[in-house]
């Protein structure tokens, strides 16, 4: 299930410094690890991530082979106005998610 | 004067001076982990184990099998009706005859009453249904009962857990009450209390089961490997859960 928990604050005051911390559901097979009858399990990794503020990107990340399972990712931005903040999750497979959450600037 | 009183006392009772040591100074595996890895179990953003709570929470609610019934069509919201459940299991089945963990019960349910074909054991479904079901008792104390109905079935447990077994003549014991805290390899042992199955280990990128765990070590040990679901593994975990009664879940916890 491809499944995904945000944790950040609702409400901020502008020009406050907020965490946002994400936590993906994905098992990150590296493609390197092989059965017991020797096959290759193929490749199966989350490859990129993007946090858009109100259509801006703020923060992105390129995903490797070496990130460890369920990849948690976090990061600060500054709170400057209202709006939506976005979280693609994109990789192998055609795996494909998307949160956003709502944050009141005061 | 008062002093001969309570060297009487020490005399009648010496357990109550540290000679027990195991019962009185009970550790989870929690207190053997680093601060990261605590934070990481304590924080249910961070900890992964969460992720299988919400998706058990999601199978909770769907309709399965040729009953066409989800668990919440008979137990309600689980928040309360699976409050402290996972803490009193293993427990012996109603038919009297042998105990069945937690896994099993969802199965039997399953098979029972939903019609569906039970979920295969370590299956990320299962695991998933565990970690919400076991969830819900978290912080609450372990409850297992040593009654007539268990005992003896706590006994075989306990009995496997002191026997000295496979190529290494080792016994689970040896390990776990004679030298918690020391190392093996780069691990710290801890004193084997299952107070946070299933667990998210760091080793496994996953979930697992106590049994998964379980089999880890006696493979460890090189012994012959029960199965999954074996009787002798579900009293082992009963004889466990027993020795960590009063102890409090912290399904999902974080292991390394």
């Amino acid at each position: 299930m491809a499944r995904a928990i945000i944790r950040m604050p609702a409400q901020a005051k502008r020009g406050e410094i907020i965490e946002i911390r994400t936590l993906a559901s994905h098992p990150m097979e590296t493609g390197f690890r092989r059965t017991e009858r020797g096959a290759t399990i193929p490749r199966d990794i989350i490859t990129h991530f993007v946090c858009t503020y109100n259509g801006t990107e703020i923060f992105s990340a390129e995903l490797y082979p070496a990130i460890a399972a369920n990849p948690f990712i976090t990061f600060p931005t500054v709170a400057t106005e209202s709006g939506t903040i976005e979280f693609r999750w994109s990789g192998d497979n055609g795996y494909a998610v998307t949160e956003s959450l709502k944050i009141t600037v005061v | 004067m008062r002093f001969l009183a309570l060297f009487i006392i020490f005399l009648l009772f010496p357990w109550e001076s540290g000679f027990s040591q195991i019962s009185n100074a009970r550790r989870s595996g929690y207190d053997f982990m680093s601060r990261e890895t605590r934070a990481m179990q304590d924080d249910d953003g961070a900890n992964p184990g969460t992720l299988g709570v919400l998706d058990g929470e999601a199978l909770w609610k769907k309709k399965e099998g040729a009953a066409e019934k989800a668990c919440a069509d008979c137990h309600g919201d689980a928040t309360k009706s699976m409050k402290g459940v996972a803490a009193r299991y293993p427990a012996v089945a109603p038919d009297k005859k042998s105990p069945v963990n937690i896994e099993q019960r969802i199965n039997a349910c399953r098979v029972d009453h939903q019609r569906a074909e039970p979920l295969p054991y370590e299956s990320r479904d299962l695991l998933a249904l565990t970690a919400y079901v076991g969830q819900q008792s978290r912080g609450m104390p372990i409850t297992i009962s040593g009654n007539d109905q268990t005992k003896r079935f706590v006994e075989a447990g306990r009995e496997a857990f002191m026997r000295r077994q496979g190529q290494i003549n080792l016994s689970c014991k040896q390990c776990h009450d004679d030298n918690p805290g020391k190392h093996l390899a780069g691990s710290v042992i801890p004193q084997a209390h299952p107070t946070g199955y299933p667990i998210y280990r760091l080793e496994w990128q996953s979930l697992g089961s106590l049994q998964r765990r379980l089999r880890n070590c006696l493979s460890g040990m090189r012994t012959e490997v029960p199965e999954l679901g074996s009787p002798e593994l579900v009293e082992l975990e009963l004889y466990l859960m027993w020795r960590a009664r009063g102890m409090k879940v912290e399904t999902p916890a974080v292991r390394p």
